[in-house]
């Protein structure tokens, strides 16, 4: 067991050395702050900042809007619904169903819906499908917090003559941790999934200043860049890799730190 | 009276939102419930045209890939998916079980002070750094190490390759789900077993396990769809040669990697499409089903061991 415990251990030092031992000789000032000069394939200068900037877009507009649709659901599954609801049980089980369901099937199932659209690859196609792609992962975090919460704080709450609505407050405060761990945890994977933006997102060189450009993003750069034959491009993805690499380590982290902390003065 | 009227109107206000609530709620709820018939029917009406002109068998049957001329067998693909998921599997399976019982039963609480991070970082990575990762240390280390015990030359993008990687990224989904049956066994029986003067091992192997065994299976189903859905990871390290490998050293093309590698060129051939979004079905399928069954048995295994 402590073998398996060393293999396991073994694993990340490995591949959090790759990623920073690359990723630090290529990273530099202009790495990040630079947009790719002559193309993003084979242009040797500059950085990735359109990369950064179409990440951060597509996953602060996706997580407003995941957390918006999802947090009603969350609720009305654990406040509205009887404990022992089929409606309940049918919407976790769909919910577990769709948190499986692979991202390039969300990539493929997308562009079909921009297409019936009219829509092109671009900033907009990108956010839906990485909404859609948490949303899952948004409410299954979120209810496991939910279902925990004990029954009788809803008890007090009617026998007070709140309606549900208005338990929701009650509900909505202690639950704020499990909404926070579940914000970081989406975002995690929705700045590192690459499949399902790779047809939706598209990738540019440049910024996009509207929501129907492409938008270029981190996991792409990496995986574009990195099988140029040219190695300034090549180090180009080894830093963008750093980059994505060391966001999620800080999500990661503060997402344990949240949990930890806060779970203490939960009732 | 006045005042008595003016609670009443409050009253009612406040049901009013009380009931719009549920009824926007109710909305938002169903309407994802039903993502998952609107995703499985878009994408059987898009790969219709691909289903009529050639049968489910044969789609599924035949080696023949010939995008140009209209053939898509399937088979070299799906075999690649096995092949690749099979030995994802065999490497992820034994190690996480043995951390997860480590890690339930023997860990001391300071030791899970640090495994659980280091499961944290496995599980938050995105898949593009496993991929650069495989590209990096195990192409190169299998075409140096590996290979040339088996046959004069590899390039390293291969089934191992990919099964590694798939392996360990699949790794943190198992430990957690094999925690969480371990968990759901009431520590009475545990201590009986112990009190009867079985070792800890012997109290796994004949408790613990024979306890849980449904829900092992039922976790290692899950990861076992999850391994197979994966792209990027495996699109970078695979090789990408199409054909049915015959050993773990063979480069190998699974069905995520086929849609991602042809969704940009396809629009301009309907039947193309049609034969991608099969793919696409397929595999959704195939993570319908296994999570569905390992799902239930999960969800039965914690009714009849919760307390």
């Amino acid at each position: 067991m402590w073998i398996a415990m060393l293999i396991v251990f073994g694993f990340v030092i490995s591949v959090i050395w790759t990623v920073f031992s690359k990723g630090m000789k290529a990273m530099s000032w202009d790495m990040i702050s630079k947009l790719p000069g002559g193309g993003f394939y084979i242009g040797k200068e500059g950085g990735f900042l359109n990369a950064i900037v179409g990440s951060l877009y597509i996953v602060g507009a996706s997580t407003v809007l995941g957390l918006i649709i999802s947090i009603p659901v969350v609720f009305f599954l654990n406040v509205y619904l009887k404990r022992d609801s089929k409606l309940a049980y049918t919407a976790r089980m769909a919910f577990d169903v769709l948190f499986g369901v692979p991202s390039i099937v969300y990539g493929a199932f997308g562009f079909t819906i921009m297409i019936y659209f009219g829509l092109r690859t671009s900033l907009l196609g990108g956010i839906i499908v990485i909404t859609l792609l948490i949303i899952p992962i948004f409410i299954r975090t979120m209810d496991e917090a939910t279902r925990n919460f004990p029954g009788d704080i809803l008890d007090a709450s009617f026998s007070l003559g709140a309606t549900r609505w208005e338990t929701l407050r009650v509900v909505l405060r202690q639950i704020a941790p499990g909404i926070a761990t579940a914000t970081l945890l989406s975002i995690g994977r929705a700045i590192g999934d690459a499949a399902s933006v790779m047809f939706t997102a598209g990738y540019t060189d440049s910024i996009p200043t509207s929501l129907s450009q492409p938008a270029a993003t981190l996991p792409l750069a990496v995986f574009f860049q990195l099988q140029s034959p040219i190695p300034e491009v090549v180090d180009r993805a080894y830093a963008a890799a750093l980059v994505l690499t060391v966001i999620v380590l800080i999500l990661s982290i503060s997402s344990r730190f949240i949990t930890n902390r806060f779970s203490k003065n939960k009732i | 009276m006045v005042r008595l009227y003016k609670t009443d109107n409050m009253q009612k206000t406040r049901i009013i939102k009380d009931k719009t609530a549920q009824a926007v709620m109710f909305a938002l709820t169903l309407i994802s419930i039903l993502m998952v018939v609107v995703m499985f029917v878009g994408l059987y009406l898009k790969s219709a045209p691909v289903l009529e002109e050639r049968s489910l068998w044969r789609l599924l049957t035949s080696s023949e890939w010939r995008p140009m001329k209209g053939e898509f067998g399937f088979l070299p693909f799906i075999a690649s998916t096995l092949w690749v998921t099979f030995v994802a599997i065999l490497i992820a399976l034994p190690i996480s079980l043995l951390t997860a019982v480590f890690l339930t039963e023997y860990a001391k609480s300071y030791v899970k002070k640090f495994v659980f991070p280091a499961l944290d970082i496995l599980a938050a990575l995105p898949s593009v750094i496993y991929g650069v990762w495989g590209v990096l240390v195990i192409v190169p280390w299998i075409s140096k190490h590996v290979a040339p015990y088996f046959m004069d030359f590899s390039t390293g993008y291969t089934v191992l390759a990919a099964g590694i990687v798939l392996g360990v990224m699949v790794i943190p989904i198992l430990v957690s789900l094999f925690i969480e049956v371990f968990s759901s066994v009431s520590m009475e029986l545990r201590e009986s077993s112990l009190a009867l003067g079985a070792t800890r091992w012997q109290t796994t192997k004949k408790v613990l396990f024979r306890r849980t065994y449904p829900g092992i299976i039922a976790a290692t189903v899950l990861a076992i769809s999850r391994a197979m859905g994966e792209t990027i990871a495996v699109l970078m390290v695979c090789g990408c040669v199409i054909g049915i490998p015959n050993n773990f050293l063979d480069p190998c093309y699974p069905i995520p990697a086929l849609i991602a590698n042809n969704y940009g060129e396809m629009l301009s051939m309907p039947m193309y499409e049609a034969a991608l979004m099969f793919a696409a079905l397929i595999l959704f399928f195939v993570v319908l089903v296994f999570n569905l069954i390992s799902r239930i048995v999960l969800y039965r295994l914690e009714k009849r061991l919760g307390s």
